[in-house]
């Protein structure tokens, strides 16, 4: 039951990224393209994403427990705050991929899910990157 | 700044939104996580290789599934897709680098740091929000106006 419920969330984002057009790195590209034909789409899918979740998070805050996790079950609210060299280092190097594709990780799975070869080489990639990060997250 | 009208569609925009952010509402409500994706996808690669319980690695591999699954699905109602993808291969691999570990190091990206984040006002989240679409906005217009 409770793997059926997340696996329709997951099922449920994929279906928004797609509705929205972000499962298409063109529309993304678009809409970081400033200086060209610009496509505002990724600032109506962000605002349509937020408005949702502020009134959504604003009511799950006031919870203990989730509903669905039991008695044993927790509400895992981030709990870092720091703006440091990690957050901004690491945020710029993703933007830059993301800049150069097109693709951040939601809409990559969506696009392995189409069978876009472009996707699963991304994908791919974009696991070693995080597999190196394991490697040398010590160190950074 | 000229609009791309052909391809802008402030309804799909903010319909699929919604159904992103309701996601994210439904997984933190009934099951107390975020729904961030390269979070996600790294604690997942952190189970399989032998790190935490088997209920952590399993809802993730639940939601992953369901990302992956919902194109199939999709294609029953309406068409998906073609997508449009102009990098080639190598600049794909070197974009799928910097995206996987540049999302660990800053705990998160369009969805954890991106809906997530802006919705619990986290100060943090605006922070690496500016920075990857300062990023990216710097990455494309460097590589389709200044060098292409």
């Amino acid at each position: 039951m409770r793997y059926v419920s997340v696996f329709l969330c997951g099922l449920l984002f994929g279906i928004g990224l797609i509705v929205s057009g972000m499962a298409d790195p063109a529309n993304v590209i678009g809409f970081l393209d400033l200086a060209g034909l610009w496509n505002p789409q990724l600032a109506m899918v962000m605002g349509g994403a937020v408005a949702v979740s502020l009134v959504g998070f604003a009511l799950a805050r006031r919870r203990t427990r989730p509903l669905l996790e039991g008695s044993e079950g927790a509400m895992h609210w981030p709990t870092a705050t720091a703006i440091d060299r990690r957050l901004i280092g690491g945020s710029v190097l993703f933007g830059i991929g993301w800049g150069l594709a097109g693709f951040c990780p939601g809409p990559a799975l969506v696009g392995v899910g189409l069978g876009s070869g472009d996707a699963v080489v991304f994908t791919v990639a974009m696991l070693a990157g995080m597999l190196l990060h394991r490697a040398v997250a010590h160190r950074v | 700044m000229s609009i791309d009208w052909n391809h802008f569609s402030a309804v799909h925009g903010l319909a699929g939104g919604a159904l992103i952010g309701l996601a994210s509402v439904l997984l933190i409500l009934f099951h107390g996580r975020i729904a961030g994706i390269s979070g996600i996808l790294g604690g997942l690669i952190g189970g399989l290789l032998g790190g935490g319980s088997k209920p952590e690695t399993l809802w993730r591999l639940a939601f992953v599934l369901g990302l992956l699954y919902a194109p199939l699905l999709y294609r029953r109602w309406d068409v998906v897709g073609p997508i449009h993808v102009e990098a080639g291969t190598g600049t794909l691999v070197a974009a799928g680098l910097l995206v996987g570990f540049g999302t660990r190091l800053a705990g998160g990206c369009t969805s954890g740091h991106g809906v997530c984040g802006l919705s619990r006002l986290s100060l943090r989240s605006l922070a690496a929000v500016a920075a990857f679409m300062g990023a990216g906005f710097v990455t494309v217009g460097v590589f389709r106006h200044l060098i292409a």
